[in-house]
């Protein structure tokens, strides 16, 4: 009965903006009344394509965007999804990001943005990994040093800069990395 | 079910043709290795790669380098331009790059030149001259004959020493081959650190910004 693409679950997510408010409540009436799980037994919000959301946006779970979201999302802890639909022009924070829609802004990450076949991005990426696939569109820079984060946690030790001159060893094609 | 056979059978004969043109061409570089050493002898270096983007590589010199990597992909200007162009490309090029002067450790052009027409071309090689902070290194691969293959290529890094070439569709249209001392007088400014000819009919060359140079 219920569409999982359109529907909302608004009330972890809340909305600190005045222009927010009415796509917001619209939204609200949209909800989904059993929280969605996502693979690995988490909440996951959706925020369906017909949504159109202008303000900020923070959470507390992860949050998967089909519609168009303008201004701010933070999700410090949690992994933010644009989907194939979603049309981004904000500044994005979160643990994770993975990009399979359109996106304008830059991203901040604290572990991984993963911007997938046919996802696209311009702006400048902030993140200790970075995944680009074949196909994937981007503009912008990439900066994986730990000085540049936005969003607190320390930088793996596995991806710390080599002072010299790194030893011969093929790059592993995205492809295989991402899961 | 004799249809299906049929092309049960086509699919696996193209297979094997998809996957070949899917690994592309690999081939030695000696540049690429004393251009990274330029790069991993500075502190938090700035990257700029001027080819299409190839996730492999910019896990290689972010994870692995500790690089910061701005992604300019002219190829795609020039392909978007080469179908519906309003003014020269040279002219596109002067406002293109708009970073800070002297904000850059690196840069990778590939062959991208070997697509460009002289005007065209002689603004790149000056914006990047510019761009370049002093000691800075370029890296570009020029053809000694005029190539056939009017196609791009991405270039994927293998190691120090190879790359794959992958070549792709695009509007693009091969320039005649330049010679040296015309690519050296393009890059008024910097000089040239090591050239090599490789027996694929490629010139590496790497420049380099004198030091104290703005």
């Amino acid at each position: 009965m219920w569409k999982r693409d359109e529907a909302v679950r608004q009330p972890a997510v809340p909305i600190h903006d005045a222009a927010a408010a009415a796509p917001a409540a619209a939204a609200a009436q949209a909800t989904r009344p059993d929280p969605i799980k996502s693979q690995t037994g988490r909440d996951v919000v959706n925020i369906g394509k017909s949504v159109v959301i202008k303000g900020e946006l923070n959470g507390s779970e992860d949050l998967t965007i089909e519609g168009h979201v303008e201004g701010k999302i933070e999700l410090r802890d949690h992994v933010l999804t644009i989907g194939p639909n979603g049309k981004i022009k904000a500044e994005l924070f979160a643990k994770s990001v993975v990009v399979l829609g359109e996106v304008i802004g830059n991203v901040s990450a604290t572990e991984k943005v993963d911007i997938r076949e046919n996802g696209s991005v311009e702006g400048d990426i902030t993140s200790p990994r970075v995944a680009i696939a074949e196909g994937a569109h981007f503009r912008g820079s990439v900066d994986m040093a730990n000085k540049g984060k936005t969003v607190a946690g320390p930088r793996p030790a596995d991806v710390k800069p080599q002072a010299s001159l790194p030893q011969p060893q093929p790059v592993v094609p995205h492809a295989q990395k991402v899961g | 079910m004799l249809w299906d056979s049929r092309n049960k059978a086509r699919n696996e004969a193209a297979a094997p043709a998809a996957a070949l043109a899917d690994a592309g061409q690999i081939f030695p570089t000696k540049a690429l290795r004393k251009f990274l050493t330029s790069l991993t002898s500075r502190e938090s270096p700035v990257l700029m790669d001027l080819g299409p983007v190839v996730g492999s590589n910019v896990t290689f010199f972010g994870e692995r380098l500790g690089c910061k990597i701005i992604l300019e992909d002219l190829f795609a200007d020039l392909d978007r331009h080469s179908r519906a162009s309003e003014i020269a490309f040279a002219e596109f090029l002067k406002g293109r790059l708009t970073h800070e002067p002297g904000s850059v450790d690196g840069i990778l052009c590939w062959n991208f030149f070997d697509f460009l027409e002289p005007p065209a071309a002689q603004v790149l090689a000056a914006a990047l001259t510019k761009l370049l902070r002093p000691e800075g290194a370029v890296l570009g691969f020029f053809t000694t004959v005029g190539a056939t293959d009017t196609r791009f290529s991405k270039y994927v890094i293998l190691d120090e020493d190879s790359l794959k070439q992958r070549p792709y569709s695009s509007g693009g249209k091969r320039q005649m081959a330049l010679q040296n001392r015309d690519i050296i007088r393009m890059f008024d400014g910097l000089k040239v650190s090591e050239s090599f000819l490789l027996k694929t009919n490629i010139r590496e060359f790497l420049f380099r910004k004198p030091a104290g140079t703005l």
